[in-house]
């Protein structure tokens, strides 16, 4: 696009933040009654939904966990049960519903050797839902760009769950992307954040993300989609807040190592105020229940 | 014919309703929450550069030297002594493998179960053989927790007449720390259905046996009750009300000039719940 100026003289980026501003930011707890934890994030116009299963029985779950409501078209759906059926493996299909939401699921239970002695294993699954995109996407998971997101969201969480506390057993995390619109994989690690805590597992702090780029000389913080778009490097970081300890940093461009720090630092700024905002969610929700459930 | 059509309209939330605050310490993951070294750590928390940091989302709680943080929502943590509902995942050479909502299956030994006839005699070969004739997968038994294991895993027996497999009946599966703690789990309610409060937080919901001797066969009569109990029990676990027997009964009696299927609606939900807050209170004071 010709002319098109992702930092204009005044300061100003094309949808009119600042450099170091983010988006809005609304989340929710608690959104699935079947799940064991649960959340929802918009970051912008970025959306995404993070459900988490966990922790129980490691039954060698394989890549394709869970199979969205949306994703649902009963031909393909019933497909795709026979092929596993056929492969001699036992499947069991459940579906839960609660608060007029549908939710089906395919466990597959397989040998007990991905079970670890000593500690829980985090199994991490992305998809993004084939309207997510402009163009609509033909294949909503097992791609390359997903698997690879998944490893990294396994990175991220094994670091900041306690898992040595959980040993032989398993957690899984699925995370949807429902709208992307720039910043996935941080809306994904701050709605799985959220969805983790929500199902009672420890962790040691938060995990806050956000991206983060370079334009004439100025560090973005959360940059959309336009901004990604136009080629510039960026740059993705997971940030546990209270102690400052870098979770991931992922980068798959060049950037001179001079602009590094000043990149890095405004992407873990960005990353305590999104702390500041998910804290908020959280503790409200925890007074929520509370009330609720009475002293 | 009738159609219904609902708008989304965003709702105060209940709490603000209630017009009262908790008066608990609340915390978050990586809060601190003491900084003194003479407290015993217990759950929930960790230890990390001489502070004593949170690690779930709940509200703090001090027992003399002891503090833990107590989580909204956990798994269920298996306790000797507790009754729990669960589904036969499993057949294993001499046990069966139990899904009881908890971190790792719970097992149920074949030594642990009552042999028909009830004789009590040591299990041989050919009890393995036959043990898919008692107990296959995707069964429902009620069960007790004889042990703990070391790493969290239960152990279940069925040596009395009342546990065993679990005939007709609706499972609602809710979160254990809903489910209160009481003398007894299994209740007749006097609306024709019973119940059974599994600490795991699986119930059972089954009609009442006319005659205890009768056997059991044929269909659910009074299907109606108990759609109607199972959504009273949703509606007070949306709610985040404590789950026994009163409670379940004064819900029950509260939503019946509803439809069965309007008592999932979210403002019936609420006032029914309300009710039943109502009704309990004044029963306590």
């Amino acid at each position: 696009m010709a002319g098109l100026e992702l930092l204009s003289d005044q300061g100003y980026r094309v949808d009119g933040r600042r450099a170091g501003e983010l988006r809005k930011i609304q989340a929710r707890m608690g959104v699935f009654a079947q799940a064991d934890g649960s959340a929802y994030i918009e970051q912008g116009n970025t959306k995404a939904l993070a459900v988490v299963y966990g922790p129980h029985e490691a039954s060698g779950r394989a890549g394709w966990g869970i199979v969205w409501p949306w994703e649902l078209r009963g031909s393909r759906a019933e497909r795709w049960l026979g092929d596993l059926r056929g492969n001699g493996r036992r499947a069991s299909v459940y579906t839960a519903d609660a608060q007029h939401r549908i939710s089906l699921g395919v466990n597959i239970r397989g040998s007990r050797a991905r079970a670890l002695p000593d500690r829980a294993l985090v199994n991490c699954q992305y998809s993004s839902a084939t309207f997510s995109t402009g163009e609509r996407k033909r294949r909503p998971h097992g791609d390359r760009k997903s698997c690879e997101m998944g490893l990294q969201l396994r990175q991220t969480f094994e670091a900041a769950i306690l898992t040595q506390l959980h040993p032989r057993s398993q957690i899984d995390i699925y995370v949807q992307v429902l709208q992307a619109d720039g910043g996935t994989y941080a809306a994904c690690v701050n709605a799985a954040t959220l969805a983790v805590l929500d199902a009672g597992i420890p962790m040691r702090d938060f995990v806050c993300a956000c991206s983060a780029g370079f334009v004439d000389g100025t560090a973005l913080a959360d940059l959309s989609h336009v901004e990604e778009a136009a080629g510039g490097p960026q740059l993705a970081l997971a940030l546990l807040p209270a102690s400052g300890q870098i979770a991931l940093l992922e980068m798959d461009a060049r950037l001179h190592e001079d602009h590094l720090e000043r990149v890095l630092e405004a992407a873990a700024q960005a990353a305590r105020d999104v702390h500041t905002l998910l804290d908020r969610v959280v503790r409200q929700h925890v007074r929520e229940a509370s009330i609720l459930l009475g002293d | 014919m009738a159609m219904e059509m609902r708008l989304p309209v965003a709702r105060k939330p209940l709490s603000e309703r209630l017009g009262r605050d908790t008066k608990k310490h609340l915390v978050v993951p990586g809060d601190t929450i003491t900084t003194d070294t003479g407290f015993m750590r217990g759950h929930g928390t960790y230890m990390g550069e001489e502070k004593l940091i949170a690690s779930v989302a709940g509200s703090v709680e001090r027992v003399n030297k002891l503090i833990c943080v107590k989580a909204l929502k956990t798994r269920y943590i298996g306790e000797v002594g507790d009754i729990v509902v669960g589904r036969i995942t499993e057949v294993q050479q001499k046990r069966w493998k139990v899904e009881t909502n908890s971190r790792l299956d719970s097992v149920l030994l074949l030594s642990s179960m009552n042999l028909p006839g009830g004789e009590l005699r040591r299990r041989s070969a050919e009890d393995e053989l036959a043990m898919r004739g008692f107990l296959q997968e995707g069964d429902l038994i009620s069960a007790e927790v004889q042990a703990v294991f070391s790493d969290g895993a239960v152990s279940l027996h069925t040596r009395s007449l009342k546990y065993g497999k679990l005939g007709q009946g609706v499972l609602v599966q809710v979160s254990p720390s809903l489910v209160k703690r009481q003398k007894t789990h299994f209740h007749d309610l006097p609306c024709g259905a019973s119940v059974i409060l599994g600490n795991n937080g699986f119930i059972w919901i089954y009609p009442t046996p006319e005659h205890k001797e009768e056997e059991a066969g044929g269909f659910i009569a009074n299907l109606e009750v108990i759609s109607r109990l199972r959504n009273c029990i949703i509606s007070l676990v949306t709610q985040r009300m404590m789950l026994y027997d009163t409670s379940i009964l004064y819900c029950y009696e509260a939503s019946l000039p509803h439809q069965i299927k309007d008592i999932l609606k979210p403002e019936i939900m609420e006032e029914i719940v309300m009710e039943t807050r109502q009704r309990l209170l004044e029963q306590e004071g």
